[in-house]
């Protein structure tokens, strides 16, 4: 099996590889090497389903394959990572290649070419200021997992005044919306294929962004701005209450600083987006602190705080416009590496909240299960976007097995 | 000219060694440290890959593999970066540490599977290395300042130094470390010392290997806790010095780029 996947993956890099390979190939031996991580998923619906044809149980299978070769002393890469995902909901069942792109560092840069994962900011609750990718919204309901944008990254590190990096993005991903059979869906079906763009050039508008980071003792610091089409769609109401939806040309700028201080971490990240059709500022500003080794065992528990603000109200898409975040991150540093946050997200002007878990453990060397919970509690009438969600509340259990 | 510089010399190497006698417990300790980082002095950077087996109580073992770089700084201390290798579910996961030689370390951590960097605090310094018996403080770049210094005794060419820590945060009231004086002054054993100042663990170091005819390093660690009595083993690959790393290869960039 190994053997099996090891092989074709050879064929396609090698494939890739013929152009690039050539210039380099007399320094060294590459280096190769492939993983692969098969996941059985069980997702399961407390409540009732607010809408016809959805479930109450989601039995799910994914795999990630990755492949990365590596010469010039790791200067030069190649590197892949897929995914594919079988569910009972047909939009999730989908596959993706996360990354796929060649890099090559030299000095005090670092060059890019393909599909990449960037990921910006310090918050925990709320990711305002990464932009880069477009978030596999199927997938998780954190919004973590993203899909790979097609870029080329140039880094350039100074010394005194930190790094620069700009990326040029040729190519725009729409986001995924659940199916007719999934949960935390909408009451109409969002077909992707729906929603257009503000652009003429629709998903091949050029777009660019540059971010310079740095730190200067206890502060980190990054500055950020994106121009180009908008990675959450747009829902605009129209005088009949007909719904148009779309991705509109944004301009957006980002702030994160993180000021790490003793067992304090104080966080802020804030975004200005600008478009024709909106004008929002938003902001997550918080803290972290740890009380580290309690027990002399290693046992760490962290205490996080966040504020979350956003001045679009109810149409922000996450439905965080004025709202605290409180949670714990517990971490037993033990040999199996056991995780456990847990935490809160309360509406400070309705009674909606989102209670939260995630537990996580390793067995063996070869094999991790996880535990994930999402309680929607009391979820206020008003909400446009978290109304549909109030019979959502689910379970969700993984086991991996990595090869 | 020339040869009253010699005569200076002379004289000073006289008066230093003849200091050396009258000298207290404290001065003939922080010396022997000076010395031991003197002779390791001008390794410029280093490559090498190792394998950590944790072992419980009942003989149990966990294996893992990492890849550190080091590259030496001597105006303020060392640089590194450590990338896991395995298990698997953390492969990728990788840490930046700026050593400071007085005032905490800055600290990076790199996380893969959503390839975030974040800032750590290097407050938790007591804390185990991944479930380790290994606490941060004891993988973290030895700088001379981070201790007080006492010589205790010498059998033959081991010296054996108390080291009290400066930072009220560390695990130990004291440790008693044994230089090998004729051996470039490399380390054969640490004693750390708890809070309560009873025994904890003991640090033995062998296999040693000499470098460019200068430089000594243990490829065996083994790190004995006699109060849980669970057991780490470090086991070294080659060092490679060869490799030139410079600052560019310890910024987030790097980190990010050897996690992948």
């Amino acid at each position: 099996m190994k053997r099996l996947s090891n092989l074709k993956f050879q064929i396609i890099a090698f494939c890739l590889l013929v152009p690039t390979l050539g210039l380099s190939q007399e320094k060294e031996k590459p280096v190769q090497d492939v993983e692969l991580e098969i996941e059985a998923e069980y997702r399961y619906f407390l409540d009732e389903a607010n809408f016809s044809d959805q479930l109450d149980h989601y039995p799910s299978l994914a795999m990630s394959p990755e492949y990365s070769l590596e010469w010039n002393k790791g200067y030069e890469s190649i590197n892949f990572t897929g995914f594919f995902r079988l569910d009972r909901d047909d939009e999730r069942t989908h596959w993706d290649i996360r990354e796929l792109y060649y890099q090559k560092a030299k000095g005090n840069w670092e060059l890019s070419v393909g599909l990449k994962k960037i990921y910006w900011g310090v918050a925990e609750s709320n990711h305002l200021v990464d932009i880069i990718n477009q978030t596999d919204a199927v997938e998780t309901f954190d919004g973590e997992e993203k899909l790979g944008q097609p870029m080329v990254q140039f880094s350039y590190i100074t010394n005194k005044l930190g790094t620069f990096d700009f990326y040029y993005l040729p190519y725009h991903r729409k986001r995924t919306f659940p199916g007719r059979k999934g949960r935390l869906r909408f009451g109409t079906v969002i077909d992707k294929d729906d929603l257009g763009y503000e652009s003429g050039a629709e998903e091949w508008r050029q777009d660019l962004a540059v971010r310079w980071k740095h730190y200067f003792g206890i502060f980190d610091v990054g500055l950020s701005h994106f121009y180009g089409t908008g990675r959450e769609p747009l829902f605009v109401f129209d005088e009949q209450g007909n719904i148009n939806a779309f991705y509109p040309v944004i301009n957006q700028t980002g702030l994160d600083l993180q000021i790490t201080h003793n067992a304090f971490l104080w966080k802020v990240e804030s975004i200005y987006r600008n478009a024709d059709a909106q004008d929002f500022l938003a902001l997550v500003a918080g803290l972290e602190y740890t009380f580290s080794n309690i027990d002399g065992n290693g046992l760490d528990i962290g205490l996080l705080g966040e504020y979350l603000y956003d001045e679009r109200d109810e149409l922000s898409l996450n439905a965080l416009q004025n709202d605290i975040f409180f949670g714990s991150r517990i971490a037993f540093n033990d040999v199996q590496d056991t995780s456990i946050l847990i935490g809160g997200i309360t509406d400070l002007e309705s009674s909606s909240k989102i209670f939260s878990l995630e537990a996580s453990r390793r067995f063996g060397s070869n094999w991790r299960a996880e535990i994930e919970a999402r309680i929607f509690n009391d979820i206020d009438d008003s909400e446009l976007i978290l109304s549909n969600f109030r019979e959502d509340s689910f379970l969700r259990f993984t086991l991996s097995r990595f090869f | 000219m020339r040869k009253s510089k010699f005569l200076i010399a002379i004289f000073s190497a006289f008066f230093t060694v003849a200091v050396g006698f009258s000298q207290s417990a404290e001065e003939r300790g922080l010396q022997i440290a000076k010395a031991a980082e003197k002779a390791d002095e001008g390794f410029g950077s280093s490559i090498v890959e190792l394998k950590m087996t944790l072992k419980n109580k009942n003989g149990q073992t966990s294996e893992r593999f990492l890849t550190t770089q080091t590259l030496e700084l001597t105006e303020d201390g060392d640089k590194s970066l450590i990338v896991f290798e395995s298990p698997k579910d953390v492969k990728g996961t990788a840490t930046l540490t700026f050593t400071h030689k007085v005032g905490a370390d800055d600290q990076w951590l790199y996380l893969p599977s959503i390839k975030r960097v974040k800032r750590i605090s290097s407050n938790n310094k007591s804390g185990p290395f991944v479930g380790s018996e290994f606490a941060y403080e004891d993988l973290s770049s030895q700088e001379v300042e981070k201790y007080a210094y006492k010589f205790l005794k010498a059998e033959g060419e081991l010296l054996l130094v108390e080291q009290d820590p400066v930072d009220p945060k560390s695990g130990y009231t004291r440790r008693v470390v044994t230089y090998n004086k004729d051996k470039g002054y490399r380390l054969e054993k640490v004693e750390f010392y708890d809070r309560k100042n009873a025994l904890l663990k003991t640090l033995t170091y062998s296999d040693y290997k000499l470098y460019k005819n200068k430089f000594w390093r243990a490829l065996t660690f083994n790190m004995v806790n006699h109060q849980s009595n669970k057991e780490t083993l470090l086991n070294f690959g080659e060092y490679n010095f060869g490799a030139e790393l410079a600052e560019e290869d310890f910024t987030e960039v790097a980190l990010k780029r050897v996690g992948r």
